[in-house]
């Protein structure tokens, strides 16, 4: 259901009329934001997105204020970054947000993701939107891997030794890209100047996505816990001001959570080492990236062995970009005619026990690649590859879904006790997000 | 619909009223209060005002010598004037002044621009100036122009030997910064 | 075909738990390759805690206690005098206090560098000019800079306690790291355990059984003039929280401005959800 399709809008002064007759921006807005319809049994997991937007607006304006202080030179950008903790005013919370929010913007987008896998929110008509959003993701870890380069801590130079070092697995070419990247024969001032560069201009590249990605989400309309399209006025309600106002609560929940880690555990997410400053002679014992890579620098460590005529390091780096690309083509490896995991039990099931693996990864990225860990990162990438590969088209084809309910109004008054549909109501109740 | 129910939906309606209200006030004062950091952080940081005094030794200048020092960022003049640029300044009328007042930030602001109060008590040879034109932000350069005093090269601007803008564009006599003689040969400013 | 899944489902399982238990047992073989050989000792600090402080006395110590022993070879490059003033000294004795340091400068008008007593604008001096000259002096190792030391060393937490340190808002395992390597040596090391030529043994040291550094402090060393006990335990815990302030001196204000904004956000976080539920009150969802 679009709410693009006919507008309501109708200016009310002289003025707004004026406008509206040369450029519809307000009614564009109202359309999109104030009479849109949304389906009236959203949960809080689909408050995510207003909160990933709010993150990304955070970010963008901590970050273009932070760039008044920064200094993107290797020989100053350590110690600039210590000017805005020590001296800037307020520069200590500037930084703490910018930092702590990289983290809780990576939190917001795997609900999002997560909520998306598990009401199958990319399926037709909706695989353009999901594939937008993969896209913004990719875009997001560029921006956050090159951002984490800026302090030119150890973590900073070392991971970005590691990162550039993925290309120059690829056969042939591979060493000429990794030089094409940092901009000589190791990380140094060039690469350093050519990161804030484009960490400056990929928020703005990420707005532009996100812009498509509401588009393309406002033209198929937003799916919801049952995953029945909407079908009558009554399955929705208007966007203001009742997606509005719980969009708003949950942001101020999250950002609740957020500024308990900006004051009192500000470093709880980060590394020490990036306390160090650069030094090109001395790696730091452990090389770990932030929290929210962890998982697929496990799957990068997992191939320890050689397969065929790819060699282990270049298969560590297809494993790794591949359980990424595996993400843009989820639409159609299930197979199920069913959206919504609610009446999918055995898709449920597998669903958690993907989270559960993925965490296990994310768990191993942190550890030593020595003792078991090595074995368990190749279970856990394994088990990822088959969740996707094999379970998720296979489970669609022979697994017997639940009855469900005609349409959303249906389901929530079965759920709310209603007595207004007694007959074929039979959609269990969900817990709410 | 019954007077009691009615009653219950006003009060009802302004309970809701009031609390969209109070929701509305908190919003503006947390967006308010989140907005200030991002302003705030504009201002010079620590370590610029550390550097906002400054104290220099003057042992070295001799009677119609100068030292330009930085102070914030802008060259300060320290000249040590000889009797006749005294002599000079002491000798204009302040009908003859296009900015009759002294700008010196030692003083309050309306103080005329008489020569002694373009300096400090006993210390009436003394000119610690900011050596930076009220015109435009140009550097003049010193005892140069029609009065002996600093000429901008920029757009012409003629200062006197006290710092008395006399010709030019320039509007207002050029900025005396606070400062002190704390000894027979240190100046702080700042 | 329900068979095959609930094996597949019980397999998956099964593999978690296996994977579990012997990550359980990996961690219990540590090999004696793994540093600290000893976890510091978690010490209770006057900033820890939502409602943290500075101890002001305490830091003076700190300060004594860097000046007198580790300023011979640790610089403080990030620390400028002028901030000392959080310490609860006045703007006279923080310029005096600059002005006992000799800082380079220059050129001068000849062209010459010279060297001139500190002001309260000037950061620490080095004790070496350059890192090669420190590395030189101190066979080979350069010592590192403390300005951020607090916040670059940590502790390992493991599973499950680095999940309670959210709640616990555990962030001081770089000052108990400090105290426990700066007191840390003077212990005998166990048998088989090798001390490399011009080393001390430590069992807290983070990267090695024995470090280059050696042992800094002994009882009565440095004077107070507090009364506080004048023990390398209390030296090491004096310099560990000065280096918590050097490293974080906006800590105080921050946890301030957190109480307020958790405050705040609480009141607006039940004004909304009373506004949302006055808004959704008529629909059934």
């Amino acid at each position: 259901m679009s709410g693009m399709q006919h507008s309501t809008y109708t200016p009310k002064s002289g003025l707004g009329r004026w406008i509206d007759a040369r450029m519809p921006l307000p009614r564009l807005m109202y359309d999109s934001f104030v009479a849109y319809p949304v389906p009236r049994n959203l949960n809080y997991a689909y408050t995510f997105g207003g909160i990933l937007s709010l993150m990304l607006g955070l970010q963008i304006a901590t970050g273009v204020v932070l760039a008044m202080h920064y200094a993107a030179n290797s020989g100053l950008a350590f110690n600039s970054v210590e000017g805005i903790m020590r001296d800037v005013n307020q520069g200590w919370l500037l930084r703490y947000m910018h930092s702590t929010g990289a983290s809780f913007f990576f939190i917001a987008v795997y609900v999002h993701m997560f909520r998306g896998l598990y009401y199958g929110s990319y399926k037709a008509p909706r695989e353009l939107l999901w594939i937008l959003g993969c896209i913004i993701y990719l875009l997001m870890m560029a921006t956050a891997f090159m951002g984490y380069v800026l302090p030119w801590g150890q973590m900073s130079f070392w991971g970005a030794t590691v990162i550039t070092g993925f290309f120059s697995a690829i056969p042939l070419v591979g060493d000429w890209i990794q030089q094409l990247l940092i901009g000589g024969f190791a990380v140094g001032n060039p690469t350093l100047n050519r990161f804030f560069s484009l960490h400056y201009l990929l928020p703005f590249m990420i707005a532009g996505v996100v812009i498509l990605h509401i588009w393309a989400l406002h033209v198929a309309g937003q799916t919801n816990p049952t995953g029945i399209e909407v079908k009558s006025k009554t399955d929705t309600v208007p966007f203001s001001p009742h997606a509005t106002v719980k969009d708003g609560f949950a942001m101020v929940v999250f950002l609740f959570f957020f500024a308990y880690f900006i004051f009192y555990i500000p470093n709880f997410l980060g590394h020490a080492d990036n306390y160090v400053e650069a030094n090109p002679l001395k790696t730091p014992s452990e090389i770990v990236p932030e929290w929210y890579f962890l998982p697929f620098y496990a799957i990068l460590r997992a191939i320890t062995f050689n397969i065929g005529p790819i060699n282990s390091k270049l298969g560590g780096v297809l494993a790794m970009f591949g359980s990424i690309v595996l993400l843009f083509i989820v639409p159609w490896l299930d197979t199920s005619k069913i959206r919504s995991a609610v009446y999918r039990p055995w898709y449920k099931l597998f669903f958690w026990i993907f989270i559960a693996d993925v965490i296990m990864l994310g768990w191993i990225g942190a550890k030593p690649p020595e003792g078991i860990y090595p074995t368990l990162a190749l279970l856990g990438a394994i088990w990822y590859y088959a969740h996707f590969l094999i379970i998720l088209p296979v489970l669609g084809l022979i697994e017997t879904p639940r009855r469900m309910p005609n349409s959303i109004t249906e389901a929530v008054l079965a759920k709310n006790g209603g007595s207004a549909h007694p007959a074929g109501a039979t959609a269990e109740p969900h817990t709410k997000g | 619909m019954s007077a009691h129910e009615a009653a219950n939906e006003t009060v009802d309606g302004n309970r809701r009223d009031f609390l969209y209200i109070a929701t509305g006030m908190a919003g503006v004062v947390g967006a308010a209060s989140v907005a200030w950091p991002f302003i705030d952080q504009m201002q010079p940081d620590a370590s610029t005002l550390a550097l906002a005094q400054v104290e220099v030794d003057v042992s070295s200048v001799k009677k119609g010598a100068s030292l330009i020092v930085k102070w914030r960022g802008k060259p300060v003049v320290v000249r040590y004037r000889t009797d006749k640029e005294v002599q000079e300044g002491k000798s204009v009328q302040l009908s003859e002044l296009k900015d009759p007042v002294a700008r010196n930030a030692n003083l309050p602001s309306d103080a005329p621009a008489t020569d002694a109060n373009r300096t400090v008590p006993k210390r009436e040879a003394w000119m610690v100036m900011v050596q930076v034109c009220t015109h435009l932000g140009c550097i003049p350069l010193g005892q140069q122009g029609e009065y002996g005093g600093w000429f901008c090269p920029c757009h012409g601007s003629q200062y006197d030997t006290a710092g008395r803008i006399r010709k030019g564009p320039a509007p207002e006599n050029m900025a005396i910064p606070v400062y002190e003689f704390t000894s027979e040969t240190v100046v702080r400013i700042g | 075909m329900r068979k095959i899944l609930h094996g597949l489902a019980a397999l998956a399982i099964v593999a978690a738990g296996t994977v579990v238990v012997a990550a359980a047992q990996d961690e219990k073989n540590a090999e004696p390759t793994h540093f600290p050989m000893l976890p510091p000792q978690q010490l209770s600090w006057s900033f820890a805690g939502p409602f943290g402080t500075y101890d002001k006395e305490q830091l003076q110590r700190g300060l004594k206690v860097y000046r007198e022993v580790c300023s011979a070879c640790h610089s403080l490059n990030l620390v400028a005098f002028r901030s000392l003033k959080d310490l609860g000294y006045s703007d006279a004795q923080v310029k005096a206090f600059a002005a006992q340091y000799q800082i380079h400068d220059g050129p001068n008008d000849d062209g010459d560098m010279f060297d001139r007593p500190g002001k309260p604008s000037d950061h620490f001096p080095a004790p070496f000019p350059n890192e090669e000259a420190a590395a030189a002096a101190n066979g080979g190792a350069a010592p590192p800079d403390l300005s951020l030391m607090a916040k670059a060393r940590e502790v390992q937490r493991g599973f499950p306690r680095f999940i309670f340190d959210i709640f616990t808002q555990y962030e001081e395992g770089g000052p108990d790291y400090i105290h426990a390597f700066v007191s840390g040596f003077g212990q005998n090391p166990p048998a088989g355990v090798t001390i490399p030529e011009g080393t001390f043994y430590n069992p807290h040291f983070m990267s090695a059984v024995s470090t280059h550094m050696p042992p800094p402090l002994q009882d009565g060393q440095v004077a107070y003039d507090d009364g506080a006990p004048q023990t390398v335990n209390q030296y090491a815990t004096d310099v560990a929280a000065f280096l918590m302030w050097a490293a974080e001196p906006h800590l105080q204000v921050r946890k301030e401005i957190g109480f307020r904004v958790m405050i705040f956000l609480l009141i607006f976080g039940v004004l909304v959800y009373l506004t949302k539920r006055k808004v959704w009150a008529e629909v059934a969802h």
